[in-house]
């Protein structure tokens, strides 16, 4: 190893990382990937990043097959599901509500829902008069193990701009009207606090099974821009 | 930093896209860079909150421009190379220099599991270090402008509000990011009035948490 780039400036390593090809692709170009258009400008960092794990496969820092699995493990086997099946809990059993609501990582953690991004666990509950939304300003903050990673939008700079000086906007385009007395709970993730929101059990549900009831939840009710539906179709 | 990253409160950024069904990763290359970043993140030469600071050192027109992970790229090149991982001119050529020696990667397989599901903590409860605020007390934000790493957002910079939540003793991100030590201090969650953030016309019935480091706050 070497201590090569430790006197590396910022210009210097942004000019380095990014590469001549980067500067190839038009102005024009660039500005539609504001939003999640990752087609337009998919070969530079695809062939860099392919470059980068050729290079650390090759040097032994990094195990092909372990990325492999990372990946895997993020496609497949952590996501939303996970936090719905909480929520479902919390919504059938008020005892484990109250653990959840007092002390969020143990609680969720009984479920088997522990790792990176989910160390330090907060629930913050919904109510018809009180409604939580969560936001990380200054970064990606989420709460992996429960939510897996995070949607486009949620790292875009529209929401993280938004959230925290214009809620009740925000909600207003993810189509969730709140009524004017209903006090709204912005939290920014600024520490290693993870937040996961409980939402309101909707209306109409009071015969399902626990199982039905987590097929109800929507990630994006976990973090606060949705509520929960009721049911379609209407089940009895 | 006051840099691009500390997005609260800005405006003209554009409706937020939301996406039905939306893909873990868009893209292959996209879930390689996160893989690597964890895979790289194994060698603890460097610390999250190193990790966070060097995405806020990418020049701000180009935070923009970048995708999510394009600056996950961007920055897991930059961590490998400061910390002399790789060399520029294998990062350029995509080849070990001649001669050098095979390492044995800390993240396999084999243990995987328990590095996805194990609790690495950021608590550190048996530091030594005195919590100066209690529950329920007014609490005002010191008006710092820090060159360097810092969790306290400038829209929350200077403001009034009160400790609802004492979290414990973490470490503190500000020292930790440029290896100045973890300096474990007490962690707050704060509410602040939106009235008290954004102006008397904001909404009454809004107020927004942040969690906060002890050394950020003053009595109010």
């Amino acid at each position: 190893m070497t201590d090569d780039g430790k006197s590396l400036d910022r210009r210097g390593f942004l000019k380095r990382a990014t590469g001549a090809a980067a500067a190839a692709v038009p102005a024009e170009m660039h500005a539609q990937d504001h939003g999640h258009d990752h087609q337009v400008v998919p070969s530079d960092p695809a062939l860099r990043t392919k470059a980068l794990e050729s290079l650390l496969v090759e040097k032994g820092l990094v195990d092909p097959a372990a990325l492999d699995a990372i990946v895997d493990t993020y496609e497949n086997k952590i996501g939303p599901r996970n936090g719905a099946r909480v929520v479902a809990r919390a919504w059938v059993d008020s005892a484990y509500k109250e653990r959840l609501c007092a002390d969020g990582g143990p609680a969720i953690a009984e479920l088997g829902y522990v790792g990176a991004q989910g160390e330090h666990m907060v629930v913050v509950e919904n109510t018809p008069k009180l409604h939580n939304l969560v936001v990380c300003t200054l970064c990606s903050c989420y709460p992996w193990p429960v939510l897996g990673l995070p949607p486009v939008w949620y790292k875009s700079a529209p929401y993280r701009s938004r959230a925290v000086i214009d809620p009740r906007g925000v909600l207003r385009e993810f189509g969730t009207e709140l009524a004017d007395d209903v006090e709204i709970r912005v939290w920014d993730s600024t520490a290693e606090i993870r937040y996961l929101v409980l939402p309101e059990r909707p209306a109409g549900t009071e015969k399902m099974t626990e199982e039905e009831l987590a097929a109800l939840v929507t990630r994006d009710s976990m973090i606060g821009v949705a509520k929960v539906a009721a049911p379609r179709g209407g089940k009895p | 930093m006051n840099g691009i990253h500390d997005r609260g409160g800005m405006h003209g950024m554009g409706p937020i896209r939301h996406e039905e069904n939306e893909p873990v990763f868009h893209e292959k290359w996209e879930g390689r860079i996160y893989a690597i970043n964890r895979a790289i993140g194994a060698w603890r030469k460097w610390n999250i909150d190193a990790g966070r600071h060097a995405i806020e050192q990418i020049p701000p027109a180009d935070y923009l421009r970048m995708s999510y992970y394009e600056k996950w790229l961007v920055r897991n090149i930059g961590l490998l190379l400061k910390h002399g991982l790789v060399t520029q001119d294998e990062v350029d050529t995509g080849k070990p220099v001649s001669g050098s020696q095979k390492a044995t990667p800390p993240l396999t397989v084999a243990n995987l599991a328990p590095t996805v599901a194990q609790r690495p903590s950021y608590a550190r409860p048996d530091a030594d270090a005195k919590a100066r605020f209690k529950v329920g007390e007014r609490v005002r934000t010191h008006k710092i402008n820090p060159t360097g790493h810092t969790r306290l957002p400038r829209y929350a910079r200077g403001r009034e509000g009160v400790v609802e939540r004492h979290h414990g003793i973490f470490v503190f991100p500000d020292t930790n990011a440029h290896f100045q030590g973890e300096q474990p201090q007490h962690l707050y969650s704060v509410r602040f009035r939106a009235q008290e953030l954004w102006g008397e016309s904001a909404s009454p019935r809004h107020s927004v948490y942040l969690d906060l480091w002890d050394s950020y706050l003053e009595h109010a």
